[in-house]
């Protein structure tokens, strides 16, 4: 599955994207867990107030996903 | 209707013509624009200017839905929306929106709600420059108060 970052999270990182491997019943949720458990600065990114889509479209951490979907992980949005 | 992300800077008049080109004012006596400009200054003090992230493919999408919502909840003849990425220095064009309709009103209320929703569901992200440091902009409470108005009119609907 592929997993993009943008903004702070991205900076925090020092990632861009990924590409990871996911049981078949995972959740954006436990995507977000496994990410954290990489070391401090990626609990520094996705513990705050992250947002999250799936495919390009916003959804919550309890959305399930699989292998093909494009799965995205971002701050509150600033534009405008 | 015409939803661009773009890196270039845009004529307003050319914006304009474009949304009202095969747009008759007998349906559309009432043309409404809004540009926002980089500011000079944050809470802190001067800055030198922006940069603008943006997520391509998901940010033109949204910025597609937000036209057709705007398009439906107001009777819009025609919308456009316009959003410049990458780096912009102060007084730079950021973004555009045109809206047409009958009456002055809904071309009014359809520019706002779009500007409004637009900060807070287009994935697009600011970050300001002073000299060499640059800071993330915090999404502020008072544009989420601005997008749960029309939320909340929506439900009163």
């Amino acid at each position: 599955m592929k997993v993009k970052f943008f903004a702070q999270i991205r900076e925090v990182t020092g990632t861009e994207s990924l590409d990871m491997a996911v049981p078949a019943d995972a959740t954006i949720e436990g995507v977000r867990q496994t990410l954290m458990a990489r070391g401090p600065q990626w609990q520094e990114a996705l513990s705050a107030n992250v947002l999250c889509a799936c495919n390009q479209t916003l959804c919550d951490g309890s959305k399930t996903v699989s292998e093909q979907d494009e799965v995205a992980f971002f701050p509150p949005v600033t534009g405008g | 209707m015409f939803a661009r992300v773009c890196e270039a800077d845009f004529s307003q008049q050319a914006l304009y013509d474009e949304l009202c080109e095969h747009n008759q004012a007998s349906q559309s006596g009432a043309v409404v624009t809004f540009t926002g400009r980089v500011r000079d200054y944050n809470a802190e003090g001067g800055i030198d200017g922006i940069e603008l992230e943006y997520y391509p493919g998901m940010t033109e999408s949204a910025l597609q839905q937000l036209l057709e919502q705007a398009t439906a909840r107001f009777e819009l003849t025609n919308a456009g929306i316009v959003h410049r990425v990458g780096k912009l220095p102060n007084q730079a064009q950021i973004v555009w929106v045109g809206t047409c309709a009958a009456h002055r009103q809904d071309a009014f209320n359809g520019a706002s709600y779009m500007m409004d929703m637009l900060k807070q569901s287009v994935p697009i992200w600011k970050k300001e420059w002073a000299g060499d440091i640059s800071t993330w902009v915090a999404a502020k409470g008072t544009d989420s108060e601005a997008a749960m108005r029309w939320l909340t009119d929506e439900k009163d609907d």
